[in-house]
């Protein structure tokens, strides 16, 4: 449906480039040291998983991970993000589904599935922290991610689910 | 079970919700095959070697492609419906693919809304998955010299057992596709005993697509050479950009100019709203870009309005009679007998819809033709106002339709996509315009701010001997004609003219409200203000009668009957009165249900704690719902469990119907307790999730359990029917538990949070 030799804009590498390394691999970057990660991931690198729902850090589609800690891409700036690990969505398991994806599978978590993305990298920094969140835990690691279509309790089985998996 | 129903014979509405199934059956065949003409974009169904349906299409490979006509924005109308074709057809799912159609008119109607999807489509599904079975039937009785009659399928194979033999659909494809297209006459249905998967369901055909970030959404499009603009638009409805400097935008890294919209012409419809469009080269430059445009508005008449004086004019309308909808005995002349009388004001602001995905379009003109990528619900409408915008042939628009994040009714009204064909136009390039979430609250066609007055008079047992009912709202066909004031009959059928209660004396008015910004459909529209009114004053009623809710409740829905619309103009959404009746025994039995499930009258409520009920039919569903809440002594409100027990006849698919009520409860749960758009001089005063917050983990029901009646009836809505009668019972069981009654939402205006 798409192009999907869609160019990435290349930048010229600069020793004021900024340096990062995303999903294992290394990218340079020398635009707009103010520009958000998130519209580098989505526009630049083409990596389109993580998601633009509110530009202001409330909403959490844009969840990625940043050096392993949750982080919001779209009020992360690239000069922030410099030096730093960035994993996405597309990097987020190597072989195959994550436990987090294989248990939003099994417990149908997604409706629209806009922001189910960010739930789950939200989910994942979760997990690595806590092998075994209580409601509570979830519920305080997840109440800065939205989701319009209400499948909150399905979001907290999974993630419950998926660390019994993971144990 | 349902028969096969002609549904062209139904109501079109026009400017309305649903234009049900609108002339399906005249649209089975390929017009490729039938008058040598060409359609403007192929699909994998029509190439196949086997096609004897627009839905449809078997190659020898045994691969059955079924085109999704339907928007997917969570409801999963994109898998349902093909459920629906796979199990007529005796397919094996996995081998199943499905493609999404581009909006085109030989699909049947496509506006994806008013919960009718199933509903307006389960019966062209089933004839195009039986269409394709007799054929490949034909194909191998002839290749196996036995009578049709002898043969029959099993999953994906057609079977003749006295001999023992089975051909593969795949193998069989070619010569089935010899054989003409049977009538619909000549088909046979699957009993219910056969069904594969309807009534059983499925998960979503995109989850894996959906967990891993590889579902392409608008937002996702891109295409070679595209460039992004986002557009500054003019904050008051029907104003002008007078004058603008871009001279600071054009600074911007990225950005490459600046490109004045035309306003729209006349009531706003789907045209663009205007402004100036900041073109760039990625997203973000486009963003910053226009934070540096300086413009000069002139705002025109609507900057008068202001929500607060707004609510008190809608509400002095409501004092005063109206224009009377439904009439039933003398309510009058009761009331001037005098005794002891009830009446009370509700009020529902603004809403807007804050899907997740932003508005979001990908346009390309190019050689006379538009060609868009857009999360819509509506690609039909997408092809209608682009036509008109760019002045070429609908046929030379080819909108092609994305997944959506989240549509509940905005993706029905195409601007934004209109948005961008102007600027592909005007640029001759590719473009993208994205929406921010401010642009997104400020600029939506909001669920109309209502006000409600109601008023009983109390007579043997508390059971109203009158009852009256005014609702006023400034009403959607507003959006098609500036001087449309009074409610259209299908948005007072919402849960207004159809108050099912068994009452000697009732009248129904309704009142008029001029809009000030664009009016439109949310989630349930209309039902959501009249099923809020009319449920929490009947348990106001219940309250002041000294009765059980539950018990006033039933008493008042009386005995099982079938409401008689004579003279009341009720379309129905879209269905016939004779296929789709309103069965009061239905909506009884829910709540009977609904009651039991919950414990009602069974379980000690302490201090602060307390549990509230609503029944509410909508979109021909009957639902019923009870709500327990605990309020601490701050006002804040935790929502422990929702019960919920719905009759939408028969459901296809279970599981995304227990999904749709779930999250019913949580859209819900969002109107009640931070719902509120207000204007100020006709500007919007919300923008983001900071004020206009929507419900979080840790606010929203901590339980939903959804009950469903087992139903051979015809299939309804499950989309949207779940809101109204959720945001009621919330607000009885406040009442419940704190003797506060909510009559004003949000309930953050009464203390609560």
């Amino acid at each position: 449906m798409f192009d999907e030799a869609y160019p990435v804009h290349a930048f010229a590498a600069s020793s004021a480039a900024i340096q990062l390394t995303v999903n294992g691999e290394k990218q340079s970057f020398s635009g707009e040291p103010e520009m958000p990660l998130l519209w580098y991931l989505r526009d630049i690198l083409g990596l389109t998983g993580s998601k633009f729902g509110c530009g202001i850090g409330l909403c959490g589609a844009c969840t990625v991970h940043v050096n392993g800690q949750a982080t919001r891409a779209c009020v992360t700036t690239m000069k922030d993000a410099a030096g730093k690990e960035v994993t996405t969505v597309e990097g987020l398991e190597k072989n195959g589904l994550h436990p987090l994806q294989k248990a939003w599978m099994q417990i149908n978590v997604p409706q629209c599935g806009y922001c189910q993305v960010g739930q789950i990298m939200q989910a994942a920094a979760l997990l690595n922290s806590k092998k075994k969140p209580t409601d509570q835990d979830i519920d305080e690691a997840m109440a800065g991610n939205i989701c319009r279509c209400g499948t909150y309790n399905r979001i907290r089985a999974a993630i419950k689910a998926a660390a019994g998996e993971m144990s | 079970m349902s028969g096969i129903e002609n549904v062209s014979r139904r109501r079109f509405l026009t400017g309305g919700i649903v234009a049900a199934g609108a002339l399906v059956l005249g649209v089975r065949y390929y017009p490729k095959l039938a008058a040598g003409g060409k359609v403007p974009h192929d699909t994998n169904a029509d190439r196949a070697t086997l096609h004897p349906s627009v839905y449809l299409g078997i190659v020898p490979d045994g691969t059955v492609w079924i085109v999704a006509h339907r928007s997917e924005m969570g409801t999963t109308s994109r898998t349902t419906l093909p459920l629906v074709v796979a199990d007529e057809l005796d397919a094996d799912w996995k081998r199943v693919t499905i493609e999404q159609a581009i909006g085109d008119a030989r699909y049947g109607e496509q506006n994806t809304d008013g919960s009718h999807s199933i509903r307006g489509f389960y019966t062209a599904m089933r004839v195009a998955g039986a269409t394709a079975r007799f054929m490949l039937i034909q194909a191998a009785a002839r290749q196996w010299d036995v009578p049709a009659a002898e043969c029959e399928t099993d999953l994906h194979v057609v079977v003749h057992r006295a001999t023992n033999r089975r051909a593969g659909y795949g193998e069989l494809a070619t010569a089935a596709s010899r054989f003409p297209v049977p009538k619909q006459e000549e088909l046979k249905l699957k009993p219910k005993s056969a069904w594969r998967y309807i009534g059983k369901g499925s998960v979503s055909y995109d989850l894996e697509a959906l967990v891993t970030g590889k579902a392409i959404y608008g937002m996702d499009a891109r295409m070679d050479g595209m460039v992004y603009a986002s557009i500054e638009r003019p904050p008051v409805l029907g104003g002008k950009v007078k004058s603008f400097d871009d001279k600071e935008p054009l600074k911007v890294a990225g950005v490459r100019q600046t490109v004045a919209i035309d306003p729209f012409q006349g009531a706003p419809a789907f045209q663009p709203l205007g402004g100036v469009a900041v073109i760039a080269d990625n997203t973000w430059a486009a963003f910053q870009g226009r934070k540096k445009l300086n413009i000069s508005w002139d705002n025109g008449p609507n900057e008068t309005y202001s929500s607060d004086s707004y609510q008190k004019e809608l509400q002095a309308t409501s004092h005063n009679p109206c224009k009377v909808v439904r009439n039933v005995g003398d309510a009058d002349a009761v009331f001037a007998k005098g005794g002891k009388v009830h009446e009370a004001d509700y009020y529902v602001p603004l809403l807007a819809h804050a899907a997740m995905e932003p508005l979001v379009a990908l346009a390309e003109f190019k050689n006379g033709k538009a060609t868009l990528w857009a999360p819509t619900q509506n690609p039909q409408a997408v092809q209608d106002i682009v036509s008109k915008e760019l002045g070429i042939a609908k046929e030379d628009v080819i909108c092609h339709v994305t997944l959506l994040g989240g549509g509940f009714g905005r993706k029905s009204k195409p601007d934004y996509v209109a948005e961008a064909a102007v600027l592909s136009k005007k640029l001759a390039r590719p473009v993208k315009v994205v929406w921010t979430r401010e642009d997104d609250i400020k600029f939506d066609y909001y669920n109309a701010v209502a006000s409600m007055y109601f008023k009983a008079a109390l007579g043997t047992n508390g059971k109203p001997a009158a009852w009256l009912q005014r609702s006023v709202f400034p009403p959607i066909p507003s959006i098609f004609d500036l001087n449309a004031v009074y409610g259209d009959p299908g948005h007072l059928q919402q849960g207004w003219t159809d108050i099912p209660y068994d009452l000697p004396n009732l009248r129904v008015e309704n009142g008029p409200a001029k809009a000030h910004v664009r009016i439109g459909w949310l989630r349930s529209v209309a039902n959501i203000y009249h099923g809020f009114g009319i449920q929490c004053f009947t348990d106001e009623l219940a309250h002041a009668a000294g009765r059980d809710p539950l018990d006033y409740l039933l008493d008042l829905i009386g005995q099982p009957r079938t409401i008689d619309f004579k003279g009341v103009e009720y379309p129905n959404y879209g269905a016939s009165l004779e296929t789709y009746p309103w069965e009061t025994g239905r909506l009884r039995h829910v709540t009977q249900l609904v009651a039991e499930k919950s414990g009602w009258g069974k379980r000690k409520h302490a201090k602060g704690t307390g549990v509230g009920i609503a029944a509410h039919k909508s979109f021909l569903t009957y639902v019923a719902t009870v709500v327990e809440v605990e309020v601490n002594d701050q006002g804040e409100v935790r929502i422990p469990r929702v019960d919920t027990a719905l009759d939408a006849g028969l459901v296809v698919n279970p599981e995304a119907t227990r999904a749709q009520f779930e999250g019913a409860a949580v859209f819900g749960t969002s109107v009640a307790r931070s719902g509120e758009i207000t204007a100020t001089k006709g500007v919007i005063n919300q923008s983001n999730f900071q004020d206009y917050p929507v419900a979080r983990i840790n606010e929203v029901p901590a339980q939903t359990n959804v009950y469903i009646v087992d139903s051979d009836a015809p299939p309804a809505g499950v989309g949207e029917p779940g809101v109204p009668p959720f945001i009621a019972a919330l607000c009885n069981a406040i009442f419940a538990a704190t003797g506060k009654r909510v009559r004003d939402l949000p309930i953050t205006k009464l203390g609560f949070s």
